[in-house]
């Protein structure tokens, strides 16, 4: 490349830095309207998809009425949210079903990478290490349904377990289908498919850690065990804070696919949550403000949680997901 | 334990270099060596881990190719077939409901692709571009959006508004930009040494001329990777068609998996455009629909797997 002479001619467009005093908002946008028109797909399906329906969240206060245009529907006030405030039982029932599988979740599918992620790291062989890593991994990539159907499988009634069960004279267990067993279905399920994928941060964080810190336990004698709860857990205080925040912030959100897949077994009383009952009511009901009202506020309080939850992690000198 | 080769002792450096980042490699022993029982606790673990992964899908390519008899006597599920046979698979290619839903699967997934890597690497280019029009608003745009989400209702309306519904274009459409993957573009885009950039500003290349000889050329590796991630989404893409397709002949084949598998509809002859009328038995037919959805997902995971974790930090420590 021809690399002589070129110190002072800068032909090409001029983008970088900050805008030189004096040039005005019209010259820049005479200099960047390539990029603009490069950015102007992305920016239309982002405020098509993501904004516009942010904005659409006003029928909540509409009586709405599919076959009106759009915006014309009457007002009809706090009307919508009547089934929040009044405590109707079809929308307690969805929120208690809501915040016992959020309870779950937090208690036994949280830790659960995290106990994996030690067990993985602590592995002596490299080799080994990778293989299972490849194992573990792979679930994610696969779709609600193709795990559902797995899960249909092995525990149904025709499936592979009832199966062996049969064969030797057992009785056979009626996992699928039943409303008693449905939260431990949805755990395992969702454990099944994330546990592994989920370990990835951890071990990142894991490999991070200064291993002088480890000499130095050593050296003072401590135990393996002493070293997991001196050296590693405060290495990787940081990332689980961040992520539980996270967790916090969709708390609300406790598998969607993954319930309405299975929800004509078990019935509404034992399987609707939140967001099914925002589907079921609106889109399947027709009851389109109403259901719209709850999803507002369901994404009203996720935002809410993950706002205040970074403040807690604030206040105890955590990062969180972004500085105060 | 593994059997190893001569002079390669597991542990050491001998597979570095295996495309895994160099932080990852980095073998840190934190914890003096455990004993053996702790050792053989954790092999134990791991390997019922292990193999309640693997071993459904045994079952289920082990099911897709018993025959009739075995099948019956086994009672739906067969782990081991004795007499393989492809009946099944010929019988789901044969014209019907099942090859016409692959058909919608594969071109949703090619074109989706094809649409999102488009308008990611554009926008994200653009947004690389640090004080240029605009830049800093759309840029708080796009990483607002990773906080909320829109809401069932109103996204529903915005695609019916649209005239999108029963269209193959709203599974597309509103899943076609990843505001996490434009921001991983982004990071990688800025990493770009900008003497490069520089050199071909100064010989008078224009912004798309950039991008397109230097920026994607020197980005294949993310681009392959980010790429893969789209076409993952969409073959997965499950609940888009439930919501937008209401002509049932549209559907593609994770809806098609529902209907046959998980809520165990008869799937009869007609339906699978089979002249005959003896149809392979029914578990059959439903494991290789089975297998069919999942194969591909097989077939791009060691892609997927060497670059991801690299990704999914990147993402991360930006996001």
């Amino acid at each position: 490349m021809n690399r002589t002479g070129l110190a002072a001619r800068g032909t090409g467009p001029r983008t970088g830095g900050p805008p030189r005093p004096g040039t005005t908002w019209r010259a820049r946008l005479a200099r960047d309207k390539v990029l603009l028109l490069m950015a102007a797909p992305g920016m239309i399906l982002l405020l098509l998809f993501q904004y516009v329906p942010l904005a659409g969240n006003v029928i909540a206060f509409q009586g709405y009425l599919p076959f009106l245009p759009f915006g014309q529907s009457p007002w009809v006030g706090f009307d919508n949210f009547a089934v929040i405030i009044n405590g109707d039982p079809a929308f307690l029932n969805a929120l208690r079903n809501t915040l016992v599988l959020t309870l779950v979740q937090v208690v036994l599918v949280f830790p659960a990478p995290i106990a994996l992620a030690l067990l993985m790291n602590s592995m002596l062989s490299e080799r080994l290490k990778r293989a299972v890593q490849s194992v573990l991994y792979l679930p994610h990539f696969l779709s609600w349904v193709i795990v559902v159907a797995v899960f249909q499988q092995v525990l149904g009634g025709a499936g592979l377990i009832n199966n062996l069960l049969r064969e030797h004279g057992g009785e056979t267990l009626s996992i699928i289908g039943n409303s008693d067993l449905f939260v431990a279905l949805l755990t395992s399920q969702v454990i099944w498919k994330d546990t592994g994928w989920a370990t990835i941060l951890f071990l990142a964080a894991l490999s991070q850690i200064d291993a002088s810190l480890y000499e130095a336990a050593r050296v003072d004698g401590a135990s393996r065990w002493r070293q997991l709860w001196h050296v590693t857990l405060p290495g990787i205080r940081g990332i689980v804070i961040l992520l539980l925040i996270l967790r916090l912030g969709d708390s609300l959100t406790v598998g969607f696919e993954q319930i309405i897949l299975q929800q004509d077994g078990v019935g509404l009383a034992a399987s609707e949550v939140l967001d099914t009952y925002v589907y079921n009511n609106g889109i399947v009901g027709g009851q389109w403000g109403v259901a719209a009202a709850v999803g507002l506020v369901k994404g009203v309080v996720g935002v809410l949680l993950v706002l205040g939850a970074n403040k807690i992690a604030h206040l105890f000198g955590e990062n969180g997901v972004y500085k105060s | 334990m593994t059997a190893t080769t001569p002079g390669t002792r597991p542990g050491t450096e001998s597979d570095a270099g295996n495309g895994t980042p160099q932080t990852l490699r980095r073998r840190t022993r934190p914890l003096d060596a455990p004993g053996i029982p702790a050792r053989a606790l954790k092999g134990v673990v791991l390997l019922v881990f292990c193999a309640a992964v693997i071993l459904p899908f045994v079952g289920i390519v082990s099911t897709s190719l018993a025959d009739r008899a075995q099948v019956s006597g086994a009672g739906g599920f067969v782990l081991f077939p004795t007499s393989p046979s492809l009946d099944a698979y010929r019988t789901i290619f044969a014209g019907g409901v099942v090859t016409r839903a692959m058909a919608v699967s594969v071109g949703v997934t090619l074109v989706g692709t094809a649409v999102s890597l488009v308008v990611s690497t554009l926008l994200a280019y653009a947004l690389s571009q640090q004080g240029s029009f605009g830049q800093k608003p759309m840029l708080m745009l796009v990483l607002l959006s990773l906080l909320f989400t829109p809401g069932l209702i109103p996204s529903y309306l915005v695609v019916k508004e649209l005239g999108l519904l029963d269209s193959y274009w709203a599974l597309i459409l509103p899943t076609a930009l990843s505001a996490f993957n434009v921001i991983v573009l982004r990071a990688f885009f800025m990493g770009i040494p900008p003497e490069l950039i520089d050199a071909a500003r100064i010989d008078g290349a224009g912004h798309l001329t950039i991008f397109a000889r230097i920026v994607l050329p020197l980005s294949k590796a993310v681009l392959a990777v980010i790429g893969l991630f789209y076409a993952v989404g969409y073959w997965n893409s499950f609940f888009a068609a439930l919501l937008y397709l209401n002509d049932t002949a549209k559907w593609p084949l994770q809806l098609v998996l529902r209907t046959y598998v998980i809520n165990n509809a008869e799937i009869s002859a007609a339906d699978l455009g089979s002249a005959v009328d003896a149809l392979p038995p029914q578990p059959s037919i439903q494991m290789a629909i089975l297998v069919v959805t999942i194969v591909p997902i097989l077939v791009v995971y060691p892609f997927l797997q060497r670059h991801f974790a690299k990704g999914v930090l990147t993402g991360a420590v930006k996001g």
